[in-house]
């Protein structure tokens, strides 16, 4: 008998206007599961994270996490219930710096008000001191140290992905959604960022999904597959049941052309 | 680690909260010591007249940090700033003003009026706030311009309170302690007494906008300027963010308003129009958006823009004065051509404006004598 499963997405229908981008999307994902979900370019994995986190609300279907309902309700409420995200072309507060951006991240864990802001000794403080210390964990965690007091507008592209990862897991979430953690990346970063994902599951045993064009990484990482076309789920399974399955393989290559004449 | 082995070595820093400081650096402690102090020795070797300016550019600060919070770290253009200036304003003077007047007046001391007019104004700035929740860039600075024609109209109507166009109002009693800031006393003259005034408030509230940003509040205030979706993704709240940067923004404002106008004396409804909106967005673009030093520097540098062509003036012969009409150019002619030429000669060449011409000349001294 498996766990209970810490996120149900029962039926997911997302449209804009006369286009539909998600039809009849179901999956489950486990605690501390790493479950992927694949597809070629415009078949919704994007708008499975957006519905995830409350930037699109879905006209059908549920989405339970932890037994609350998400759907409609807003993103920082569920960002509080424990849900983070990276994105897929960085998204990070350019003009702050390393520490502050991660800071931003535990935003929810301040607990203090502009009140106390403004008086900043007493509370104010001794909040921003106990919130520095996980975020300097996390810092060391993911080997950035050298980067903590530039603005990460400037820093390099594989750096700002692994700090989007650190304001992801400042916020101590218990569902992490990557989206492409190591587009763009060389073989030797890519490696590293393969290797913090390992160390995210194994050490703080947060479960993910994973959303990549990489197949290696992929396969070589992901516990279950979900491979999605046009906004459907094609087929969802353990790496090698995926990769073998047919309508994935059509998905991909396209299907063998008909012989007319 | 003792404290005498740390002598040395003033940069190491042992525990968060020495980084967290107000002033993280001997330099910067020992440099704010020595502003304020000369600052504060200032109105004895400086003539009133001078001081005026001064004095009335370090309250306009109070206001250019009150924008610079929700323009500058929290990226809401706004153009309606003048707006709440006015309302602090008239809170001010009506709260404070004389009860025999001729227009409404309470009589209330200084400290209720000076906390009301920056609640009053905070209000409006909760009030106009949800705007910013729906728009935002240019969007956002067409609608908060709507709202200075708006506070223009009130204001020349309501002649009881502001005693309307062409008359104006007299500013509320400036007495805090005992101490009659209007009149010369019997140590310091009223000039002195006035800019010592400003200077406690200026510092007080730089102190106040200084924790403001460093704490989640800034945090989230530069989170929403520079990705507002990510910033609702990891939990920041976009629409409870705008509204504090826009009511934290305006009760300086408020502030800066009251003791702005109590200091000048009487005052009329067209002061508030969408010149002195531009006055504060310049006062924040030439001295350093998101910083609070630079809205001093700009504030100090606008405020003192008048006098800088009227000593132009006197220099070249084409520029008449107030007075004259014979010339080419009168001296406020000029004063709107400085400002034009300030406010896009420091978009182009110096984008970080004072406060980033401050970081070179400091990172030059820094290396010297390496160029880096």
């Amino acid at each position: 008998m498996s766990p209970d499963p810490i996120l149900q997405v029962r039926d997911v229908e997302l449209r804009f206007a006369g286009v539909t981008a998600l039809s009849g999307v179901t999956f489950d994902v486990l605690p501390g599961e790493l479950f992927a979900v694949i597809g070629p370019n415009g078949a919704g994995k994007t708008s499975i994270f957006n519905v995830l986190s409350g930037v699109y609300r879905p006209q059908q279907g549920s989405v339970v996490f932890d037994g609350h309902e998400l759907v409609g309700v807003r993103p920082p409420r569920i960002a509080a219930m424990g849900v983070a995200r990276t994105f897929q072309n960085i998204e990070l507060f350019g003009n702050l710096d390393l520490v502050d951006n991660l800071m931003l991240g535990r935003h929810h864990h301040l607990g203090y008000g502009w009140a106390a802001a403004v008086a900043w000794f007493g509370k104010a403080r001794n909040a921003e001191v106990a919130n520095r210390r996980r975020v300097e964990e996390i810092v060391d965690f993911l080997e950035i140290e050298a980067y903590r007091g530039m603005p990460v507008g400037m820093l390099p592209y594989g750096v700002q992905k692994r700090i989007e990862l650190g304001r992801a897991l400042a916020m101590e979430p218990r569902l992490l959604l990557l989206d492409e953690p190591v587009a763009g990346m060389n073989g030797e970063e890519t490696e590293d960022m393969a290797r913090f994902i390992l160390d995210v599951r194994d050490e703080l045993g947060i479960a993910m999904i994973l959303v990549e064009h990489d197949m290696g990484l992929v396969m070589d990482l992901a516990d279950r597959v979900m491979a999605m076309d046009f906004g459907r789920p094609l087929v969802t399974g353990t790496p090698t049941q995926v990769q073998e399955h047919p309508d994935v393989v059509a998905a991909y290559l396209g299907l063998p052309a008909k012989e007319d004449a | 680690m003792s404290r005498s082995a740390l002598r040395n070595r003033p940069l190491l820093r042992t525990a968060y909260t020495q980084e967290m400081a107000m002033l993280n650096t001997p330099a910067k402690r020992r440099s704010v010591l020595a502003i304020v102090v000369l600052a504060a020795l200032l109105p004895f070797v400086v003539t009133d007249d001078l001081l005026l300016v001064l004095t009335l550019g370090m309250i306009a600060a109070v206001g250019a940090i009150g924008l610079n919070l929700v323009t500058g770290y929290a990226g809401q253009v706004s153009l309606g700033h003048a707006f709440f200036i006015g309302l602090g304003a008239y809170t001010g003077a009506v709260l404070g003003g004389d009860p025999e007047g001729p227009v409404l007046g309470y009589g209330l001391p200084m400290w209720i009026w000076l906390p009301a007019a920056g609640v009053v104004a905070a209000v409006a700035g909760l009030l106009v706030g949800p705007l910013a929740v729906r728009l935002r860039g240019l969007y956002l600075a067409i609608v908060t311009l709507g709202l200075v024609f708006l506070g223009d109209h009130i204001f020349r109507e309501a002649r009881e309170i502001t005693g309307g166009p062409g008359v104006g109002r007299r500013g509320p009693e400036l007495t805090l302690f005992g101490i009659d800031f209007s009149q010369d006393g019997e140590v310091l003259t009223r000039g002195q007494l006035q800019f010592l005034l400003a200077l406690v408030f200026l510092v007080v509230f730089a102190v106040l906008a200084r924790n403001i940003t460093r704490s989640g509040v800034g945090r989230a205030f530069g989170a929403v300027r520079d990705r507002d979706v990510a910033a609702a993704v990891i939990g920041v709240d976009l629409t409870r963010t705008k509204l504090l940067a826009f009511s934290m923004s305006s009760f300086f404002a408020g502030v800066s308003g009251a003791l702005y106008y109590a200091v000048v004396g009487v005052f009329e409804p067209s002061a508030f129009s969408l010149l002195l909106s531009v006055q504060f967005l310049a006062m924040v673009l030439i001295g350093g958006v998101a910083t609070i030093s630079g809205s001093i520097m700009g504030a100090l540098f606008i405020a003192s823009l008048g006098r800088i062509s009227g000593e132009i003036a006197h220099w070249l012969p084409f520029i008449s004065d107030a007075s004259g009409s014979s010339g080419l150019l009168s001296v406020f002619q000029l004063e709107a051509i400085l400002y034009g030429l300030l406010i896009i000669g420091f978009l182009i060449f110096e984008p970080r404006g004072l406060f980033g011409i401050w970081l070179r000349v400091r990172n030059y001294w820094k290396g010297w004598p390496f160029s880096y």
